[in-house]
């Protein structure tokens, strides 16, 4: 019998480090996409409460508990990350599975937010986007969901055929960036 | 000539550069303009058109004449200007637009052609004889009249692209913009100030002024340290705001690394879009001169550059200074130059009530008529009332009164006010939306109203976001604006040069008025002035005021020509900086990318996925002989092939039936659940969208196929149909591609192999065509559909992504063991055109079901997108052009796609035109070349010969009409 091997879609590429700041690829459990349908948002946030601790996110933040967390994605539409989904929860929303379908990444460390600026058109200000702040917007040119996940700590999700140039992309302004503040 | 005890530069570091291959030495914070006249370089440039030697003329980004090439090599940069270009260890600068060494220019031959070479020259001379012009006018002329040249490589520095973002930007950072920042956060506003030079302080830095009893650059100092106290200023200096867009949006230039020697990884520059709530403009303005006659060679500049030289870089740009003014402001630089020690022979005021505010010669009503110097100025010629004199001198310095710099406010089209009391154009109010102008480019010329006025406008711009305005103290600073009246012309013999840049002068002006170029925007197109990179700057006003007199028309009934971005040049590089390289398209990678490319297999680009074209085995020299190969072992063995790249589309929910009946031309709510059905879908105008296969997974959930190309676009539909069309359905979509890697298993023993890998076997009874179901792969939960592409017994199984590295290799081993392999694109497309298939090719947008034979697909029984305007008459012609097979049977064996078809004797002409071909190959199975197409009335025609015509390529031959269909088409294989 044999064994199909796995492979993480950022498994040849990272973690990456330059100067202070780090990439490092993270591998939740699993992904599932959540759309509630017609009338059923409450429904189900209340029933992912009741069998996972937390609720469905509002639009462009998270919300998490332990190592499940729920991503807003679009309009009516979120991503739980860290858990299979109950299977109770299918009536009232669709559930699909993504665990394969994006890439995440952390990118962490001093001058992060100046690393992104390169690359995504989003206010990072810690002021304006703060924990559990959640964006869909671009990276260079590459449709991305951008999460801050501490003060000095953001993850990115981009799809998984995309890996390679999202971490070239990263790889390139964090390049940038140590360069620029090796100057001072 | 340096003066000891001035100048803000660092007399500690001193930096060797060159010049034109000479080696020179300056100082950390001098300009290349300051270096070369602390050396004792007069001679910067030769001019655009006559190829006159210049000096440098500004102190600042305006500079029109001494642009020089930077670097060496592929690296080299033309047009940059020295008086922005800050000196580094081993800068190398070269002059540019000359023919030999620089002091004797071949092409100032020009010069003595003046009448030949004026406004107009290029219309009225290439009119005749046309043969003329790509022969000899264009190469000869575009090496005699230009600017630097660029090094014909491919740029090896890098660039970047930036965003920014906050409450207040502040654009300038003399004494408004200084007050206008801290005002703006005190009052808690997020700052950018934005400085264009190295250094902050604006004009402080270059006068010799005081604040609050300091010296402006130790003002300047404090001022910075308490920006940077408040936590909430980002200071950016070397970054010029380059313009202003919708949204509170500016395009902004950061010089990141060109002040520096090469240092690895570290951006030349940058281009930010900054995103402000809002804006204080607080740019300053700038200097105009004067336009008298030879009043362009070196050592004659601008009187406020002078004094940036001295105070700035401690530089004395002449050592016999004399003046040519209209203003009492101008009259420091003679103060401040005396005080350095440096003679000062002469200031000619040309108003006659002009008052001397020193010890030094002042000629009252005067006016500069004339200068000599071959190389550099040496002498003036004066006029003060009816009589002339000579005055010897190495630098003449120009005042004829200060333009606010305005440009920002019209970049939305706003136009500018004409102020008849200082003779200047200001900001017209409410020009760009959250942005106020204040200060020196508002028209407001005191230092102590400039301060008042930054205050002022932060405290605008916070209230306008709802925060209140702090209280703010203003230093004490001097409140003379001095007296001025406008003098634009000084008549006399010789040209007077209006744009240093574009070689335009005031003659090319009364000649544009005088053949009827009178609107300020047909003299500019046809006299070029204002088109040099310094886009008029330093020209504009004394042109347009030059041509109001021409025209016997006010100034402000002339009016300015349109200001747009960039207010700087901006390099392509650092605009495109997001899009070079990898940047330019993300790669989409299939899980079996590596593996594909470790068999040596050619990637094609499918949109933005890679796809292997074929995949050669030792041995075989060409792409056909290894297509041909793939073909023939698919229909007689098995081959595989990464089909992940498809569009897969998640359907959910109670309507998700109703819905697909809606989207797709036939119906899917009768098909049960463990089978797929080919679609076709439909636009609204009734032409095809898409085709694809759809399996329903369970009662209330589908999974949709789409092409590779339309992924994306169906998506797009379907997103719209739910929410603009049908919004009473039930149902959710989200794509799953990413999610799955499918690979095809394809072949008479495409079953044997999956049976060699399944957790239980299946057979065609338990698994007919059409079929799908889940799956166990090893001990993975799989997909598997029995779907086909090729017409052979076929299955796509889909696994999460992460096995898919793993099963494709797997898959592949297995069918080699079979005599198989796997195939890519090519073979994938002869496959397809042997069994009819379609593909984007042939549903390229103004294709119907009708033309494809599949108009019996829309159901009668439902109402579907498209299916009404599909019903029209028009589209339902016989003689409409519909999909046919081809092949050849000419002396010629070759197809190919694009080539038309016409009737065997007619001739291959547009109005013969009956159809054309839209896909080809050699078909191995066939034993000759194939294609699809679409002819006028096609089905009808099946069996004639016609006429392949290729224009293009050349190629024409005679062809045989047939049936799309070439392989197998009862469809027995599909369902063995």
């Amino acid at each position: 019998m044999v064994d199909l091997i796995a492979k993480t879609p950022c498994a040849d590429l990272l973690p990456i480090k330059v100067e202070a700041v780090t990439l490092s690829e993270v591998t939740p459990e699993a992904i599932t996409s959540i759309m509630p349908y017609e009338g059923k948002w409450e429904v189900a946030s209340e029933a992912l409460k009741s069998a996972h601790g937390i609720t469905l996110p509002g639009p462009g933040r998270s919300t998490g508990k332990g190592d499940i967390r729920a991503i807003w994605t679009g309009a009516g539409q979120a991503m739980v990350l860290g858990a299979r989904l109950d299977a109770g929860l299918a009536p009232h929303a669709a559930l699909s599975d993504q665990s394969d379908a994006w890439a995440l990444m952390r990118l962490e460390g001093a001058g992060g937010e100046d690393v992104l600026a390169r690359l995504t058109p989003i206010d990072l200000n810690p002021g304006v986007f703060k924990r559990g702040h959640v964006a869909r917007s671009l990276l260079g040119h590459m449709n991305a969901v951008i999460a801050r996940v501490g003060a000095e700590a953001f993850e990115i999700m981009v799809f998984r055929s995309m890996a390679g140039t999202a971490v070239h992309e990263l790889e390139e302004a964090m390049k940038s960036v140590a360069a620029r503040a090796a100057l001072r | 000539m340096r003066i000891e005890g001035y100048g803000r530069i660092d007399r500690d570091t001193p930096l060797n550069f060159s010049f034109d291959a000479r080696n020179f030495q300056g100082f950390k914070g001098d300009t290349l303009a300051s270096a070369l006249l602390a050396n004792g370089v007069r001679l910067m440039g030769r001019s655009f058109k006559y190829h006159r030697p210049r000096g440098v003329l500004t102190a600042g980004s305006e500079e029109p004449n001494a642009l020089m090439e930077i670097g060496q090599g592929a690296a080299r940069t033309p047009n940059v200007r020295a008086t922005m270009q800050e000196v580094f260890a081993g800068l190398e600068a070269h002059s540019q637009n000359r023919m030999g060494p620089l002091r004797h220019d071949l092409l100032s031959v020009n010069d003595l052609l003046p009448n030949f070479l004026s406004a107009g020259f290029y219309y009225k001379t290439f009119m005749w004889p046309r043969a003329f012009w790509e022969q000899i006018y264009e190469p000869v002329i575009r090496r005699a009249a230009g600017l630097g040249s660029l090094s014909g490589q491919a740029n090896p520095d890098r660039y970047e692209t930036g965003f920014a973002h906050c409450d207040i930007l502040v654009i300038g950072s003399g004494p408004t913009g200084l007050m206008a920042a801290l005002t703006a956060a005190e009052g808690g506003a997020d700052v950018i100030l934005a400085e264009e030079s190295a250094h902050f302080g604006g004009r402080l830095i270059s006068e010799a002024e005081e604040l609050d009893g300091q010296p402006g650059p130790d003002w300047v100092a404090e001022m910075l340290e308490a920006l940077h106290e408040t936590g909430r200023v980002r200071l950016m200096n070397r970054t010029t705001v380059t313009g202003a867009y919708d949204g509170g949006t500016y395009g902004a230039l950061e010089r990141v690394g060109l002040h520096l020697p090469m240092t690895p990884d570290l951006p030349q520059e940058c281009f930010w879009r900054i995103h402000a709530r809002q804006a204080v403009l607080a740019a300053g303005a700038l200097e105009r001169p004067i336009a008298f006659p030879m009043n362009d060679r070196p050592g004659i500049m601008m009187a406020s550059a002078i004094r940036s030289y001295l105070h700035h870089h401690g530089v004395a740009a002449g050592r016999k200074v004399t003046l040519f003014a209209t203003n009492d402001d101008a009259h420091r630089t003679a103060l401040d130059l005396m005080a350095a020690g440096v003679e000062v022979a002469g200031v000619m005021d040309s108003r006659t009530d002009a008052q001397a505010q020193g010890d030094y010669p002042l000629f009252a009503g005067a006016q500069v008529i004339s200068t000599r110097g071959r190389q550099a100025l040496r002498e003036i010629t004066i006029r003060q009332g009816g009589s002339e004199q000579r005055i010897e001198t190495d630098c003449l310095g120009v005042s004829g009164g200060w333009n606010p710099t305005l440009h920002l406010t019209c970049h939305m089209n706003g136009r500018p006010v004409w102020n008849e009391d200082i003779a200047a154009f200001v900001p017209t109010e409410g020009a760009v939306p959250g942005l106020t102008p204040a200060g020196a480019c508002n028209g407001v010329y005191s230092t102590s109203r400039c301060l008042s006025a930054g205050v002022a406008a932060a405290g605008a711009a916070l209230q306008a976001m709802g925060a209140k305005a702090p209280e703010m103290e203003i230093p004490e600073a001097s409140d003379s604006p001095g007296k001025a009246r406008a003098l634009w012309l000084v008549e006399g013999k010789g040209r007077a040069w209006l744009d240093f840049a574009n070689d335009v002068t005031s003659k090319d002006i009364k000649l544009a008025a005088q053949e009827n170029f009178r609107s300020v925007e047909h003299m500019k197109r046809y006299t070029t002035q204002g088109m040099a990179p310094d886009q008029g700057k330093n020209s504009n006003i004394g042109a347009l005021a030059l041509l109001a007199d021409a025209t016997g028309r006010a100034i402000p009934e002339t009016g300015t020509t349109t200001y747009r971005p960039p207010f700087a040049p901006v390099s392509l590089a650092a605009i495109g900086a997001g899009g070079q390289g990898k940047a330019f398209a993300p790669q989409r990678f299939t899980t079996s990318h590596e593996a594909s490319v470790a068999r040596g297999a050619p990637m094609i680009e499918a949109g933005l996925w890679y796809r292997p074209s074929y995949v050669p085995r030792p041995g075989e020299a060409t792409w056909r002989e290894a297509c041909d190969r793939e073909v023939t072992m698919v229909r007689t063995h098995v081959g595989v092939c990464d089909v992940s790249t498809l569009g897969k589309i998640d359907i959910q929910g109670p309507d998700a039936a109703a819905f697909l009946d809606f989207v797709y031309a036939n119906m899917f709510s009768t098909l049960k659940v463990g089978r797929v059905r080919y679609g076709l879908m439909l636009r609204e105008d009734g032409h095809v969208m898409d085709d694809g296969t759809t399996a329903r997974l369970g009662e209330t959930h589908y999974v949709m196929t789409t092409t590779t190309a339309a992924a994306g676009e169906v998506m797009k539909h379907l997103d719209f149909v739910q929410q603009c069309l049908r919004p009473d359905l039930n149902l959710r979509t989200i794509s799953v591609t990413e999610q799955w890697a499918q690979f095809g298993v394809v072949g008479p023993r495409s079953r044997e192999l999956l049976n060699t890998l399944l957790d239980s076997p299946i057979d065609n009874d338990s698994f007919p065509f059409m079929a799908c179901g889940e799956v166990g792969v090893a001990g993975v939960a799989a997909r598997l559909f029995r779907i086909s592409f090729s017409g052979e017994q076929a299955y796509e199984i889909a696994v999460p992504a992460r096995y898919g590295d793993a099963l494709y290799r797997l898959l592949v081993a297995q069918a080699e063991a079979l005599g198989g392999g796997a195939y890519g694109m090519e073979a994938l497309n002869v496959l397809r055109i042997e069994k009819g298939f379609i593909t984007h090719s042939e549903i390229h947008g103004r294709i119907t079901a009708f033309d494809i034979g599949m108009d019996r697909m829309i159901s009668a029984r439902k109402m579907c997108i498209g299916k009404p305007a599909a019903s029209r008459a028009g589209l339902q012609d016989p003689m409409r052009e519909r999909l046919i097979g081809l092949k050849p049977v000419g002396a010629v064996k070759q197809l190919t796609a694009g080539a038309h078809l016409f009737e065997e004797g007619a001739a291959p002409v547009a109005a013969n035109d009956l159809g054309y071909v839209t896909s080809v190959g050699f078909s191995p199975t066939m034993g000759h070349f194939i294609g699809l197409g679409f002819l006028s009335d096609g089905p009808s025609r099946i069996g004639d010969r016609m006429k392949m015509v290729d224009h293009l390529r050349g190629v024409e031959t005679l062809v045989e009409i047939c049936d799309p269909v070439f392989h197998d088409p009862e469809g027995e294989k599909l369902r063995g």
